[in-house]
């Protein structure tokens, strides 16, 4: 299980590393943690011709809060986001899903913009991004930028709207909003396992946006009101999404918990495991 | 001389103490030596597999030109060389199949290996694989095990009738009568699935061929049993002592897994010959989750007959076996594993029993810890539950009711086991104690009243261990058993040596793989020889062209501490009666009187005392001034076979292994309503395992036997599709529970010695994976209640299992959103149909004839770089397919069908990538709508075989959704005269470089 | 930085502590590069995927699978591994615990345990179970249960806390 030969670059700077996938383009693979990548690579489920390397761009390496949302660089780690200390303040939903993503070991390399690049359905950011109406940040030559918001950006499975020279320079969560409550819950074979069902929910005073990954092809978002009945938007909501069967879940299951975990989510109780706490065990 | 000295007699200092252990030192420094961490010869080549996409297929064509050519590439091992150079695989039953190390004609599993690429290098043997061509025609696969016995099936091996190669009824006491006059019976049907207890640490080999000796050496991570050594050197048609096998001094744990090794043992030994250089091999996770080996999974029906108390006097069972695609050795062996002890704690007399086993396009099972006893306790522990649901008592009733009197001991079983030792009562006694179980019955109570569910299940087992070389052969009938040659037995083996500065050596062939055997054959000899632990050194590697070994020899069946820590003790006996007669001889003072310990070997009332290495050092230095009958030198080997392990009898009674420990578990889980999840509150496991030699080891192994049988239970699977595919690739799919996952036991223990074994010790590895599945099942079955068909709690009870047992009502689908969904469970499939349509600016005519023209038909396949027409309507493709990252170039063959201008055609392709292969049509409908338009309808089906099955599951249905879905989006961009989007990459690439289009 | 497919680069990093260097291509992963190159096979290799957590090694400060990361991008990093470990050619504190809770089967998983334990103890020297249990489980064990590996690394932080406040 050993990767095919590619030609290895590593750009100093974001110009740098967008010469070059102007260059290499459509063949080119950009790494940045390499949490996925590699193991697709180590697999050959991927042979590509060049391998950019961004993970060396220090310019791309920050957290800032800027006017109304919070900017994270290319660069920059999981765990430098998890271990930003305005998290919890800036970003609660993101406070909360952090930790679902992967492992202590894989956010150590894994990058906040590389989990939005590779769109995995099930993934905890790319719902994040797209539930809290997020934005991409993508660069091509000579400076020119497109921001793409979240919604827009995950076009199906592994594939997104970002163009083969174009770089992801950063992602954009928006701040917290006054008066807003944001949760996250997700349902996984074991911890750390991509997700069954992911949910996220930006409840805001009329509206809440509500995510779902882990069940269609990409993270799926709806605005419900909070007028409305929302038993019946969420078994619409869960008919909606093509749930299908694998080997560890069946798609009746899936719909079930996007109905009545959404419930539950929204009406902000807990769950019987968090209640019972019967771990660890005694 | 006193050569009756027992333990008992001897200053403990070692044994049954909590010793830490010897190996750990190097292990925590990163200084272990496994198997590929060890130097290897100069010139070393490197081996990559190259294996079947296919369940069941035939090789049409095999052709390695390409693949030579490639850099670094010294030699491809095909089928037709391993004809020339040797054998298939001895089969344990009398059937014509053959087994060989390299698929020869016909592949019949995903996975199975075709052909070995041998490069300078790992990554070059790997860039080489998808070069070797190989064409196949593709047979219809059988994946489930009773469609797989039905007499219509497809036969996997052509000269064998049946998929079912061996069927045996066997009889003991008079169950007819028992069920005619029971007052009651109960049946029940269970399945146990695919699942494996998959070490950290995959295969490693390294092969070696001598051509002037005409004999093989591989170094391998193989664990035994050494009786396969016959099997390899037989299929290398080599005398046993021309095919030298050697293991390495650490293992990275095996749980019975590396007995399967022993195929790739053959395979790089050939793989050397062919390329006259050493070659080493270092299996993947990949390889190693889709073909390594894998439990036995079985379905059984089993029957009770019983009276309104719960006494329960005869059993029957069906056990149908799935072997997989070869019965390989020392397979059937699962299936009769547990014969002689099928009433398990139990005194049922009456029993009858019918064994199928079954061949299906799966990986070949084997040796997996638990061995069988996963699949009868869970149709034993499982019935007897649901007799106490059925007559309404409480499940500890039942079980006290029917267990083995603590009198009775040794107690022969109704098919044949002798239970060497054992109080079962007392056993229940003291778990329900010391276990706490009043506490948890109080926590099921509030559980319950607050609406909860939570449930409480029993298990009671006997976990046999050290088993009788014979119990095989019950595979056999007696006819075929005599004319064969009675087996039995199960030798033991361990060398001591003391060199001329008193060092002590001790040599065992038990190949550890992680259990702590030189740890505890060190406590043995120093506790006999008197000197320091630390002064001992064990020596574990075994090298059968130097070492003492037998056929019982390597790790399997929980001999260790039964068997070989005794063979460790008889050959420190025989130094210890060596050096006692020189000490009686120079002191003239009798046996009895002389003592050895703290390093010092002296006579009870002090007069006489020496060094212990002064003494032993003489027999080197100065075996003249020794006694006459002593030799010389300080080396001694001892076998060791125990006289119980007999061969089956005429009435086909077999005492299938020598030791029965006791196990008692109970444990309360609670469900979560609302996801389905089973959360273990407590669990208790009570063991008896005779007279620990290491506490601390024996914890060890409980805790760990623990946590696989916690993934048995919940998590671990194979998954495969109806066509055979295999959907469990990565460790992402097939679920190693994580300390998260695991709770922590309550582990309580007795000690009944066993008579049998030197020092009284009985196994310890497997019981829990025995007990504990079925014990985790029958507390979800409490939980649950009656609401549930007792037969639909099948392992491993996930998530989604349980919450569509507890019943999901799903309200109406709305009108207008989604898709229909017709099946409800779990599973997943290879086989992917759907459908969907696409609206075009263009007439039904101008459509059809646009398919029907090469330039835009390669326009729509996305990635298509070349179109090659070879008959009519029937191309060769070059195509690259990609979703996201993921991408692989196919060598496709695509073709229009069905033709019905301008309404309706069949699209259809198929092809082969690196990353597997892919077959598929698409049913095609063209409508005129309004406006001179067209609606194209079309449905299709697609199947995906192959690494990219193994390892995508959960992305296939979705990833070839959109695949075909940009086919025809991109027609009707095509037909509305909009370009076609080429890629900027595309642009870029015509202007500036082409490498070919490597993608 | 450019590397032809068919180049070897010569890559150098900090190994435990010394400068080291050899030769890598472009694709090498880097828990080969640290074993069948330099010489330290400490480090397993388990799936070559990034679940079972066997080659963990610490790179730059960080537990890091090092099958998931090319020996290329190692260049010029502080790269450690098991062999680091240990206090005058013995057990440093936590190897002793895992010795001592009988931690290790088989030990093929340990090495990578280890590392990440080294890192996440400097990082939250005073955690809870679950936060031990939660780290733990980027790590796959099959021998042990995990049961004495979680004692194991619960004690040395209590140890190290106890010695921290005896300091003070």
């Amino acid at each position: 299980m050993k990767p095919a030969a590619f030609d290895y670059y590593r750009p100093r700077t974001r110009r740098e590393a967008i010469e070059v996938l102007i260059e290499v383009g459509e063949d080119a693979r950009i790494v940045a943690g390499g949490q996925s990548l590699m193991a697709v690579l180590n697999m050959r489920l991927s042979q590509p011709r060049a391998l950019v390397d961004i993970a060396a761009i220090d310019e791309l390496r920050y957290i800032e809060r800027r006017d109304g949302y919070l900017a994270i660089g290319a660069a920059t780690t999981q765990a430098e986001l998890l271990e930003y200390d305005f998290l919890a303040d800036d970003v609660p939903l993101l406070a909360e899903s952090l930790p679902w993503v992967g492992h202590f070991q894989t956010r150590n390399r894994g990058t906040v913009c590389g989990s939005i690049a590779h769109a995995d359905p099930s993934a905890e950011l790319p719902l994040c991004l797209a539930t809290l109406g997020g934005e991409v940040v993508l660069e091509t030559r000579r400076g020119r930028t497109r921001r793409i918001a979240g919604g827009d950006f995950f076009q199906g499975i592994l594939t997104t709207e970002r163009r083969p020279d174009e770089l992801i320079t950063e992602v954009r969560f928006p701040l917290k909003q006054e008066h807003h409550i944001y949760r996250f819950q997700e349902v996984a074979m074991r911890h750390g396992d991509f997700a069954i069902v992911a949910l996220a929910a930006d409840i805001g005073e009329r509206e809440i946006q509500f995510g779902v990954g882990g069940v269609a092809d990409r993270p799926i978002v709806r605005c419900l009101s909070r007028d409305d009945d929302l038993a019946e938007a969420l078994n619409v909501l869960a008919w909606s999404l093509d749930a299908q069967n694998d080997a560890h879940a069946s798609a009746a299951y899936r719909r079930h918990l996007v109905r009545e975990m959404g419930r539950r989510l929204l009406a902000g109780e807990t769950t019987e495991e968090e209640a019972a706490d019967v771990y660890p065990s005694r | 001389m006193n050569s009756q000295v027992s333990l008992h007699d001897e200053p403990r200092t070692y044994i049954g103490k909590r010793q830490s252990r010897v190996e750990d030192e190097a292990l925590l420094r990163g200084l272990g030596r496994y198997a590929d961490d060890l130097a290897i010869p100069p010139g070393t080549l490197h081996a990559a597999v190259v294996r079947s996409p296919h369940a069941h297929a035939r090789i049409t064509r095999l052709v390695v030109d390409e693949a030579l050519k490639r850099p670094g590439v010294r030699g491809v091992l095909t089928g037709e060389d391993v004809k020339l150079w040797a054998s298939p695989f001895p089969v344990g039953v009398r059937q014509s199949m053959e087994h060989w190390c390299l698929a020869v004609d016909k592949v019949r599993h995903v996975g199975e290996p075709v052909a070995v690429v041998i490069a300078e290098d790992r990554y070059l043997a790997e860039d080489a694989l998808e070069a070797v061509e190989v064409d196949y025609e593709l047979l219809t696969p059988v994946v489930d095990p009773e469609a797989a016995a039905d007499d219509e099936a497809p036969t996997l091996h052509e000269d064998v009738a049946s998929n079912v190669v061996n069927d045996r009824h066997f009889r003991y006491g008079e169950p007819d009568t028992a069920f005619e006059t029971a007052q009651r019976t109960l049946s029940l049907k269970v399945r146990y699935p695919r699942n494996a207890c998959t070490p950290i640490e995959c295969y490693v080999v390294v092969g070696q061929y001598d051509p002037a000796e005409g004999g093989y050496d591989v170094m391998a991570n193989f664990q035994g049993p050494y009786a396969l050594h016959s099997v390899m050197s037989r299929a290398l048609q080599v005398p046993a002592n021309r095919l030298r096998l050697r293991t390495p001094p650490d293992s990275g744990g095996s749980f019975g897994i590396k007995q399967g090794a022993f195929p790739y043992v053959v395979m790089m030994a050939l793989a050397a010959r062919k390329v006259g250089a050493p070659v080493k091999w270092v299996e993947d996770r990949l390889e190693h989750l889709q073909a390594a080996s894998s439990a036995t999974n079985r379905v059984t029906t089993i029957e009770a007959a019983f009276d309104d108390q719960g006494q329960v006097s005869a059993l029957r069972f069906d056990q149908l076996d799935d072997c997989g695609a070869y019965l390989r050795a020392p397979e059937p062996a699962t299936t009769y594993r547990m014969h002689g002890n099928l009433t398990g704690a139990y005194a049922i007399r009456h029993l009858e029993v019918r064994n199928r086993i079954v061949l299906t396009n799966k990986t070949p099972t084997g040796l997996n810890r638990g061995f069988g006893g996963p699949q009868v306790y869970f149709a034993l522990e499982r019935l007897m539950q649901r007799i106490a649901v059925e007559l309404e008592i409480d499940p500890l009733d039942v079980i006290r009711r029917n267990l083995v009197p603590s009198d009775a001991f040794p107690y022969r079983c109704a098919a044949g086991a002798l239970l060497d030792s054992g109080d079962y009562q007392r056993g229940i006694e003291l778990g329900i104690e010391q276990g706490g179980l009043d506490e948890l019955l109080a926590r099921r109570d509030a559980a319950r009243r607050e609406g909860r569910r939570y449930g409480i299940g029993y298990t009671v087992a006997v976990e046999p261990s050290i088993s009788n070389m014979g119990y095989i052969t019950m595979a056999q009938t007696p006819e075929e058993r005599r004319r064969a040659g009675l087996k039995n037995g199960a030798v033991s083996t361990a060398t001591v040596s003391v060199d001329p500065m008193g060092g002590v050596s001790v040599h065992v062939s038990s190949t550890p793989q992680g259990q702590g055997h030189r740890t505890v054959a060190a406590q043995v000899v120093a506790d006999v020889l008197g000197v320091s632990l630390e002064s001992i050194r064990v020596d574990v590697e075994l090298d059968t062209g130097k070492d003492a070994w037998s056929i019982a020899s390597g790790n399997y069946s929980s001999r260790f501490a039964g068997a070989v820590a005794g063979a460790v003790h008889k050959a420190a006996l025989k130094i210890h009666s060596r050096l006692v007669s020189i000490a009686t001889q120079q002191w003239k003072v009798s046996a009895e009187d002389i003592l050895f310990s703290e390093g010092r070997v002296y006579t009870q009332d002090g007069a006489h005392s020496i060094s212990f290495h002064r003494l032993a050092g003489a027999t080197h230095w100065a075996p003249g001034t020794l006694p006459e009958s002593e030799t010389g030198g300080l080396r001694e080997t001892a076998f060791w076979t125990p006289a119980e392990l007999t061969a089956p009898d005429e009435d086909e009674r077999i005492n299938s292994s020598l030791c029965y420990g006791f196990i008692f578990d109970y444990c309360g889980v609670a469900i979560d309503a609302l996801t389905g999840r089973v959360e273990i509150d407590r669990y208790v496991t009570l063991h008896d395992a005779g007279r620990m030699l290491n506490p601390q080891l024996v914890d060890g192994q409980v805790r760990g036997a623990f946590a696989q049988a916690v993934g048995a239970a919940l998590y671990e699977a194979f998954h495969y599709g109806p066509d055979g595919s295999f959907f469990s690739g990565t460790l992402a799919d097939y679920l190693i529970p994580t300390t998260m996952e695991v709770p922590d036991p309550r582990i309580l223990h007795m000690e009944t010695p066993s008579p049998f074994t030197p020092l009284g010790a009985k196994g310890v590895g497997e019981g829990n994976n025995m007990s504990t599945p079925v014990c985790i099942a029958n507390a979800v079955a409490d939980a649950l209640g009656d609401t549930v068909e007792p037969g639909d709690i099948e392992l491993p009870l996930t998530p989604s299992k349980v919450r569509t047992l507890m019943g999901i009502e799903e309200p109406p689908r709305p009108e207008g959103v989604g898709e229909d969904s017709t099946e409800t469970t779990a599973g997943g499939g290879s086989t992917l149909a759907a459908s969907d349509d696409v609206e075009i600016p263009a007439s039904p005519q101008r459509v059809f004839d646009s398919i029907l023209d090469p330039d835009t038909l390669q326009a729509m396949i996305p990635g298509c770089h070349s179109l090659e027409l070879t008959g009519e309507n029937a191309y060769r493709a070059d195509v690259t397919v990609g979703v996201g990252m993921i991408r692989a170039r196919f060598d496709a063959r695509v073709e229009l069908t069905d033709l019905d201008p301008p309404r309706s055609l069949r699209l259809s392709g198929a092809g082969r990538s690196g990353m597997g292969d892919a077959e598929g049509a698409a049913r095609i409908h063209l409508t005129e709508i309004e406006g001179g338009h067209t609606r194209l309808d079309y449905d299709y089906e697609v199947t995906i075989g192959g690494k990219i099955a193994s390892v995508g599951g959960r992305m296939l249905s979705s990833a070839s959704k959109m695949l075909i879905g940009q086919i025809f989006s991109r027609l009707s961009h095509q037909m509305s005269g909009a370009k076609v989007k080429r890629s900027l990459w595309q642009r870029i690439k015509h202007r500036l470089i082409d490498r070919g289009g490597d993608a | 930085m450019y590397i032809r497919h068919d180049d070897r680069h010569q890559v150098t990093l900090t190994l435990n502590g010394s400068e080291r260097s050899a030769h890598a291509e472009s694709r090498t992963q880097l828990c080969d590069f640290l074993r069948h190159q330099l010489g330290v096979t400490g480090t397993h290799v388990g799936c070559e995927h990034g679940v079972c957590g066997a080659c963990t090694v610490i790179v730059d400060g960080r537990a890091t699978r090092s099958c998931l990361m090319l020996a290329v991008q190692a260049e010029g990093r502080r790269v450690e591994t098991v062999e680091s470990l240990g206090e005058m050619e013995g057990l440093d504190d936590l190897q002793r615990a895992f010795r001592d809770h009988h931690a290790l089967q088989c030990g093929f998983c340990t090495a990578g345990i280890l590392m990440s334990c080294h890192e996440f103890l400097r990082r939250i020297p005073d955690p809870s179970e679950g936060e031990v249990r939660d780290m733990l489980s980027g790590h796959l064990c099959r021998c042990t249960g995990y049961t004495g590996i979680v004692q194991a690394v619960l004690a040395v932080a209590r140890r190290r806390q106890n010695h921290r406040e005896e300091e003070q």
